[in-house]
């Protein structure tokens, strides 16, 4: 098939298991800033990811784009507050999938609600003629369910934004809707998750997002 | 490096805690994008005595780290949010001289010295603080605390520890305020009054001649025995008792035992021939006590925001500590200790409610439930709490409710910050399910009553240890009047509730072997509170609501009330009571001892002593069990 260079370079580290020790894995916490909330008909305008190991944040290496879209949306932009004519660099959307393939390789992508990011991403990579991606997913929002405890009786809430977990956790808020920060929210919050929840291992921590056999 | 969200996230952080607020933005900017965020459970160890300098030093982004001498559980000190420490061995090149652990969960920032030291060497701010927090031995020259830290890991000579800080020198008031013998004692009154100070220095020649407190003017001038007119001479107390300056903390507090008196007069030499340098108080030896608690009540009512709450609180834990190593009796601690949590809790609220934009609508109750309602929260836990406000009219109920939902919001966060843990399980009056009105809540509590499944007796097991913490007490007494009323209509409730005191797993097998956890992440771990502490307290609470005995909350004061109430069980109940004391002291210390929750015990690491103390209290919770088991028919129930 024709993909470019760089797709197979991204699809060969697939090749090698990640490690089943967690803090020997790098998690990619990921948050995109988009149009809004459609796949079809809405862009992404900014990625914006940190690596975590072993408890590790080094800021040089966080990875922020903006993209070029000329598809434009002016409700939602508001909430982002990223103009389309905004000073900050922008590339255009391949350059700027290409920089993420060589940024996340093979390590495990972390976001709230990270489907949403996964698939908008998963949607550019088709406009530009590109499979998806192959990452295993963490969803911050399925774990931090996993800390409450279950009770029938009192009542609890069904969704949690990303809001709901920084004020649990006593986590500042002022970059929300930046995707960069946002993903440091995500970053902080998966850490105090894990905490509470302990998983043995990798595997043990993806299968903690799945439904919970327990019930009263 | 290009500067993105999260250095500038950083630097933002950075900019008001020196040394950096004294950095160019540039090299502020350049410094951050440097950073590594590096995040540490509750205990663990960033680095140990001896160990060699690592490439970062650390500022405390959230959280709080303890420095100590290692192998020691006596916290040198405390550094939290702003606060940098591990500093100077880098620039020493020498290695660590203390050790740093994280005292709860907490977020550093680590900085590479690489980067850092240039810039201390060219910008003369930076260099003169470091230069004087060293030499100085004080942690921030600039602050008039001496706070802020820079000073990480020199040995801390003039630290907190108490034994030390007995022989420290004391710090006294210089500026004295004299009269002569001449002086009339109206006017000597009014000058004391003008300067605040319950006592006056007569001076003769330059010398001290006698001493005249609030106690003199009042037994001896309103009591009509001196006339008003008179002068300082006809009532002051001379010769004066003199020490010289260089007083330590020990030795003031022994002479004014000695003498019994409130104020020592300082003078060059130490006698009455030198002319006085400074006058000691009482209350300055209890000020550099510090770990006083009527010290610590007056800090806590006196705090303007929440971090000054939280350093008090540090201080609170060091109070217990001080008391458990003196071994005083925990039925008092425990008191002392709960005053401290309510009087933060109080003042919490004092403050949340300064937040709100208008007053609040009704008149409202604030409970704290669980263990806190007991008086039996020694460390701090988890926050269990609740609202009940004033019935509103149908058209005002929501807004009446939105209103206290979002006060309780405020209150359960700042709790937070000074150290109560959120209830996982949301039991708290930001969760609606917990903040409701006063018929509300009579219905809600009717219904666990009438309906008592597992979830409604442990709800009723929480919920019914209320106390009030703050507000109108006529709600809460209503609320407890209607529940005893219910639970008299329905007596199968007592049954239940007595047979979910009964759940809990046995602390011993056949063998009198202690039965410890067979999986998870305690393995092995012996559970302190399910098993011995739980059955305790929940056999306690169904006795004495069978007695309709409200207002008594905490575990051993209703043994003492169950005693007295049944005299041909009372030898039972007072080995309860003294049971719940000991096991609750035993959490207590294995709590501070390893800075957790105290709830799980490694057996291996109890010395003989201790495992046949808690194997005695073992005895007790079995024959208390088997009582109630008896009493409210639990097998009728189960059959």
């Amino acid at each position: 098939m024709e993909f470019p260079d760089f797709w197979w370079e991204y699809e060969a580290h697939f090749k090698n298991d990640l490690p089943d020790d967690i803090p020997q894995n790098t998690f990619v916490v990921l948050d995109t800033e988009t149009t809004g909330f459609s796949l079809t008909k809405d862009r992404m305008l900014c990625i914006g990811a940190l690596k975590l190991k072993d408890n590790h944040i080094v800021v040089k290496e966080s990875f922020e784009v903006y993209i070029r879209q000329e598809h434009y949306n002016t409700g939602s932009a508001e909430i982002h507050g990223i103009l389309k004519k905004s000073k900050k660099e922008q590339l255009e959307e391949l350059e700027a999938l290409k920089q993420f393939l060589v940024y996340a390789q093979n390590h495990i992508l972390v976001g709230h609600h990270v489907m949403f990011d996964v698939n908008m991403i998963n949607a550019a990579l088709k406009r530009n003629g590109l499979p998806k991606l192959k990452n295993l997913t963490l969803d911050t929002e399925l774990l931090y369910q996993k800390t409450l405890l279950i009770s029938s009786v009192v009542q609890r809430k069904e969704r949690h934004t990303l809001d709901d977990l920084a004020k649990k956790f006593s986590i500042s808020r002022k970059d929300r809707h930046t995707a960069l920060g946002d993903a440091y929210i995500t970053a902080i919050a998966l850490i105090r998750i894990m905490e509470r929840l302990k998983p043995k291992n990798l595997k043990d921590l993806i299968k903690k997002q799945g439904p919970s056999r327990m019930g009263l | 490096m290009m500067k993105n969200t999260i250095s500038e996230r950083v630097a933002d952080f950075l900019k008001s805690y020196p040394p950096f607020n004294a950095l160019e933005p540039k090299q502020l900017e350049k410094l951050s994008a440097e950073a590594v965020i590096v995040h540490k459970e509750n205990n663990q160890i960033i680095f140990t005595e001896k160990e060699a300098p690592h490439e970062h030093f650390y500022v405390v982004n959230k959280g709080a780290v303890a420095l100590t001498k290692k192998g020691s559980t006596q916290i040198l000190d405390i550094c939290d949010e702003g606060d940098v420490f591990g500093l100077r061995p880098l620039l020493a090149h020498e290695n660590y001289k203390l050790e740093a652990k994280a005292h709860e969960e907490t977020i550093l920032y680590a900085i590479p010295i690489q980067y850092f030291k240039p810039f201390a060497m060219e910008n003369d701010r930076v260099g003169n603080f470091l230069i004087e927090s060293f030499a100085s031995n004080t942690r921030n020259p600039y602050s008039i605390k001496h706070r802020g830290k820079l000073y990480g890991s020199a040995i801390p000579v003039e630290k907190t520890e108490n034994k030390i800080l007995d022989l420290q020198p004391i710090k006294y008031s210089t500026d004295l305020i004299t009269c002569t013998e001449g002086t009339k004692i109206k006017t000597l009154a009014n000058t004391m009054s003008k300067s605040n100070v319950s006592c006056i220095l007569v001076i003769t020649d330059g010398l001290p001649k006698g001493i005249i407190t609030d106690k003199d003017l009042r037994k001896k001038v309103a009591t009509g025995l001196f006339p008003i007119t008179g002068t300082a001479k006809t009532i002051m107390t001379s010769p004066v008792i003199t020490y010289p300056k260089e007083l330590t903390l020990a030795q003031a507090q022994m002479a004014m035992m000695k003498s019994n008196i409130s104020h020592l007069v300082l003078t060059e030499d130490g006698t009455t021939e030198a002319p006085a340098v400074g006058l000691l108080s009482k209350h300055d030896v209890m000020v550099a006590l510090g770990n006083n608690p009527a010290v610590l009540l007056r800090a806590i009512k006196r705090a303007t925001d929440t971090k000054a709450l939280r350093s008090i609180r540090h201080g609170i834990m060091n109070l217990l500590q001080g008391y458990l190593d003196q071994n005083i009796p925990i039925g008092l601690v425990s008191k002392i200790i709960s005053e401290l949590n309510d009087a933060s809790t109080k003042r919490v609220m004092e403050l949340s409610l300064g937040k709100m934009e208008s007053e609040p609508p009704a008149k409202f109750t604030w409970l704290t439930m669980g263990s806190q309602g007991r008086g039996e929260q020694l460390l701090n836990t988890d926050q269990d709490n609740a609202i009940i406000f004033e019935d509103a009219s149908e058209n005002n109920l929501e807004t009446t409710r939105n209103y206290f939902l979002e006060l309780a919001g405020h209150i359960t966060k700042e709790l937070n910050t000074i150290g109560f843990e959120y209830c996982p399980a949301e039991m708290m009056a930001s969760n609606p399910s917990w903040c409701h009105s006063l018929s509300e809540w009579k219905d809600v509590t009717a219904h666990w009553i009438h309906n008592p499944g597992p979830e409604e007796i442990l709800l009723s097991s929480i919920f019914f240890d209320f106390n009030v913490t703050y507000g109108d007490k006529t709600l809460a007494d209503e609320l407890s009047h209607s529940i005893f009323e219910n639970a008299q209509k329905y007596p199968q409730f007592l049954t239940h509730l007595a047979s979910g005191a009964l759940q809990n797993p046995s602390p011993s097998g056949f063998f009198r072997d202690f039965l410890v956890e067979q999986d998870g992440e305690h393995k092995d771990f012996f559970d302190l509170k399910l098993r011995a502490l739980m059955p305790i307290i929940d056999a306690a609470r169904v006795l004495i609501l069978s007695h309709s005995i409200k207002s008594i909350n905490n575990t051993a004061e209703r043994y003492e009330k169950l005693a007295e109430l049944e005299p041909n069980n009372q030898e039972l109940f007072l080995a309860c009571s003294y049971a719940s004391k000991a096991l609750l002291k035993f959490r207590t210390k294995q709590g501070m001892l390893h800075n957790d929750s105290g709830r799980y015990i490694e057996l291996e690491r109890l010395n003989k002593e201790e495992k046949i103390k808690l194997k005695r209290t073992f005895k007790t919770i079995k024959e208390i069990q088997s009582l109630i088991e008896v009493r409210f028919q639990v097998r009728n129930l189960l059959r």
